[in-house]
């Protein structure tokens, strides 16, 4: 597996993927993390202007805290995770055991059209992604 | 591990401060903070309790310039000294390129410093990695004590309690004056960036 260092062109492919599927419908920010709270690639509107960093490393943080909750629950995970605010939201979701998708958005777009999206999104970075392994 | 961006051409590189409770981890990136202020482009971040300590980590990006032509960024992280943190203190260390392991220098924690450096190394080990392969700075912290009167262990004793078989980089210091602060966070750096050249060639 070559996780690490990623190619130029699945870096290309993912963030196409991101502008067509969440910033297209009004998204934000969108960021895809590793685990460890590094950022592989992150996208925004040009309007938003987020602390990405600090932004990945505690959401990282947090990601990995629910999942040890839900272990404590007998769940093997909990795959997503929603934070609701007055005006803006987070939305986080598990590509794979690695990555973590995370989506900012206003109070214009519904949490059910942005996860359809978001699950598209997803099944596509994965064949991307998934192609470093051949 | 570390990250490279080929893309934006940027290496994120992830330091972790190991060491149990009081020995001044936070204050180490306190110092840091404070003295390179201008390659800091964001805040510091502090997951912390109301009593001030540590709840979760500390977080603090800092630009390091360029390596051929990449960008190296580097993120500095403490992990939660208290004993009933490990859970926390492990999830941190996920994804470490490498560790400084900060040692109260007071008489009395001599045991605790022993104590959180063999849980490093469990901890390590639950991620696969060996804290004997492992870039590894330690620190013998609050030096300045001595002047003030409070008994503290003279080096020769804390090299022996904790780096007799590690043999690694060292460093008295004290975080507070932010003596050897710095030296401390260079040796890390370049030790862990030459690791992780060695890592790709």
């Amino acid at each position: 597996m070559n996780y690490g260092i990623v190619s130029q062109e699945q870096l290309e492919q993912i963030d196409t993927i991101l502008a067509d599927k969440l910033i297209k419908l009004g998204v934000d920010c969108v960021i895809i993390i590793d685990m460890a709270g590094n950022i592989i690639t992150a996208k925004d509107n040009g309007e938003s202007k987020y602390d990405v960093y600090s932004f990945a490393a505690l959401a990282a943080g947090n990601f990995a805290t629910v999942d040890a909750m839900a272990k404590l629950v007998g769940e093997a995970e909990f795959s997503l995770l929603f934070h609701k605010g007055q005006e803006s939201n987070i939305h986080f979701s598990k590509v794979d055991d690695e990555l973590l998708l995370i989506s900012m958005f206003g109070k214009d777009i519904s949490l059910g059209f942005l996860r359809l999206n978001v699950v598209e999104a997803i099944e596509q970075i994965r064949k991307v992604w998934g192609s470093n392994e051949d | 591990m570390s990250f490279i961006n080929l893309k934006d051409k940027v290496v994120q590189v992830k330091i972790v401060y190991y060491g149990p409770g009081r020995c001044g981890k936070t204050t180490n990136l306190e110092y840091v903070n404070r003295k390179f202020r201008s390659q800091i482009q964001s805040e510091m971040v502090s997951l912390k309790t109301h009593g001030d300590r540590t709840l979760f980590f500390d977080f603090l990006p800092f630009d390091m310039g360029q390596i051929k032509g990449y960008d190296i960024k580097i993120q500095l992280y403490t992990v939660p000294g208290q004993v009933k943190y490990n859970a926390t203190r492990k999830l941190v260390l996920k994804g470490v390129d490498g560790v400084v392991f900060v040692a109260d220098a007071m008489e009395k924690q001599r045991e605790k410093n022993i104590r959180s450096l063999n849980q490093l190394h469990e901890n390590l080990l639950a991620y696969k990695e060996s804290i004997f392969k492992l870039p590894l700075v330690i620190q013998y912290n609050k030096v300045d004590l001595k002047d003030h009167g409070v008994p503290i262990l003279p080096t020769s004793v804390l090299r022996r309690d904790l780096n007799s078989r590690l043999k690694v980089p060292d460093f008295e210091a004290s975080a507070i004056t932010g003596y050897n602060v710095a030296a401390t966070l260079k040796k890390i750096i370049s030790s862990t960036v030459v690791s992780i050249q060695k890592k790709l060639l």
